[in-house]
């Protein structure tokens, strides 16, 4: 009965696993069909790369990526410009305030974007920041801060006071710290933290969406453009589809234990 | 952690000034951050409430003056605000029933060994790091598709007719989607939680005759509670706008049956351009979102301070 039941459990954990996959696999495979192959459902067939050269030719699709990891790593820079001055005057010289502050900054993140899209998409189109790269930017650098301010404030919370102590005896000034001490020892935790926040602005689809078109827009929006009602190009989707998704996925499989942390706030390490 | 306590004390004695007295200087760090996260809570807040109490379309600048509550009135009488409210409960109700109760049972059942597991888990959490368009676009082309779709093609062998998912079930074919995005999300998180809960506990309990069935409910379901809290709040939060998924399959349609608040916030707003309407809708989404923050952060308070 036993390793019966151990059996049946892991078949019924990798069926599970193999079905919740399946639109990934079958976007994978549907990449590598011909546009009428991409029709019948075919587990086996004659790999071609006719899609990937399509979606190369139809549109300026280097573009569309540029745009996604300027936009991307931009605000991930900005964010921990931000944040790390931040958390280390929180983690290390908490005041009464501090919680109050790391809950207020939570808060933030509370505000649902549909709320302020109608002032923001004005603020935008009278600063010409509507359809440019700096505005969405800003946006994705806004939405993340309070994540990136929470992760680096617990990682910072980790390392030992009194490492900072003695070398602050030692006559280090703050920048030192910061540079000698801090970066070394928390570095995997803000790699993790500084991919997170990649992932997130990677497939963000509402601002993208709402406030950009051809020009600054990222892969969400441009991938958008193929839900168009005048024919269906699946296997042309899937070839987009693939190189938007690929490396946001393997990222996003290294980072998995730090994606817990940063989006529960912490409450779940 | 004894040594660095006592090294903390002594030093504390000995340099008063280095340790734990926060100068003005260093109180300035915090200032960028806090100041624009101020801005970004402030000013669009502001001017959402501003702009639903008056008269404003872009289309037509004779509009304007004061408007009271004409703009929720007419946003009350429209007919398309009651299907919206509706939509958007049962989107957030039911995507929040299926990530959860699947990502309890899930989580549970990756919390035993076997083969491979830790692929299959890989596997399992794929489609949250999957952008929204993207799978929006790939399930109603390929999977849902009445005639090319996977589902179609499946049913087909087993002697069923084709099911037109997007044309009969339109909100149904988009929580099915919006679930498949989320229940990674509750799984990872639920899964995480369940692996720091003691084994021996479990091991005494089935000692004592508990079968699988009786820990599920009382050692397993009181250990996840409160993580179970925090995944359904945070949920909530993202769910309010779902927007890609609905601006990609339906656009809101047929009619009004997948227009959710979110959605109509951005019809009313960005495309008959009254701005005074769909900031009263956006309104409504702030205050149903504030109603669960406010249970969000006094969890996320009470954590704080048992883990300082």
């Amino acid at each position: 009965m036993k390793p019966l039941g151990k059996w049946f459990f892991g078949i019924l954990a990798w069926v599970i696993a193999i079905i919740i996959f399946f639109p990934i696999f079958w976007m994978m495979i549907t990449a590598f069909k011909t546009e009428q192959g991409a029709y019948s459902p075919d587990l086996f067939f004659i790999p071609t790369l006719e899609s990937f050269q399509s979606v190369f030719a139809r549109s300026n699709y280097i573009h569309f990526v540029l745009n996604s990891i300027y936009i991307s790593f931009s605000s991930t820079i900005c964010c921990f410009v931000l944040a790390i001055p931040a958390a280390y005057k929180m983690s290390f010289f908490p005041t009464v305030k501090t919680q109050l502050t790391l809950l207020w900054v939570l808060s933030t993140k509370m505000m649902p974007a549909v709320g302020v899209l109608v002032p923001i998409y004005l603020l935008f189109r009278d600063a010409k920041l509507l359809n440019s790269i700096p505005g969405l930017i800003l946006i994705y650098t806004l939405m993340n801060l309070p994540i990136a301010l929470w992760m680096v404030y617990t990682y910072f919370c980790e390392v030992p006071a009194a490492i900072l102590e003695a070398a602050r005896i030692d006559g280090a000034d703050v920048w030192r710290e910061l540079w000698y001490l801090l970066r070394p020892m928390t570095m995997p935790g803000l790699s993790s933290t500084g991919l997170l926040l990649v992932i997130l602005s990677w497939n963000e689809a509402f601002w993208s969406l709402n406030l950009t078109s051809a020009d600054a827009a990222p892969l969400t929006s441009f991938i958008a453009s193929y839900s168009s009602p005048e024919g269906l190009f699946c296997a042309k989707l899937s070839a987009a589809s693939l190189l938007a998704v690929a490396p946001i996925l393997v990222l996003g499989w290294v980072t998995q234990k730090q994606l817990v942390r940063g989006l529960t706030f912490g409450a779940v390490k | 952690m004894s040594v660095e306590t006592s090294v903390h004390v002594v030093e504390s004695l000995t340099s008063p000034h280095s340790i734990g007295q926060p100068s003005r200087l260093k109180s300035l760090l915090m200032v960028p951050s806090v100041g624009v996260l101020f801005l970004w809570m402030i000013v669009p807040l502001a001017m959402t409430i501003y702009f639903s109490v008056i008269r404003f379309n872009l289309l037509n600048p004779n509009v304007s003056g004061f408007a009271g509550i004409e703009n929720y009135q007419f946003l009350w009488e429209s007919g398309s605000f009651f299907p919206a409210i509706i939509n958007t409960i049962t989107l957030i109700g039911l995507v929040l029933i299926i990530t959860v109760v699947l990502g309890v049972l899930l989580a549970v059942l990756y919390n035993r060994e076997f083969f491979g597991k830790n692929v299959a888990i890989l596997l399992v959490i794929a489609p949250f790091f999957v952008m929204p368009t993207v799978s929006a676009l790939i399930w109603k082309n390929m999977i849902m598709h009445p005639v090319y779709g996977l589902i179609a093609f499946v049913l087909g062998k087993l002697g069923f007719p084709a099911v037109d998912w997007f044309g009969d079930y339109p909100l149904l074919s988009v929580i099915i989607i919006v679930s498949w995005e989320w229940l990674p999300f509750a799984f990872l998180i639920l899964f995480t939680s369940l692996k720091s809960l003691d084994h021996e506990q479990r091991e005494a309990s089935a000692i004592d005759g508990a079968g699988s069935i009786a820990q599920f409910f009382y050692i397993v379901i009181p250990h996840l509670k409160r993580v179970i809290g925090v995944v359904v709040m945070i949920e909530t939060i993202f769910l309010l706008s779902v927007f890609a998924e609905i601006y990609t399959t339906t656009s809101g349609g047929p009619g009004t049956a997948t227009t959710n608040l979110a959605y109509l916030v951005y019809s009313f707003g960005l495309q008959q351009f009254d701005v005074g309407i769909a900031s009263a809708g956006g309104i409504l989404a702030i205050v149903l979102a504030n109603i669960v923050s406010f249970f969000l952060v006094r969890m996320l308070a009470q954590n704080l301070k048992e883990s300082r």
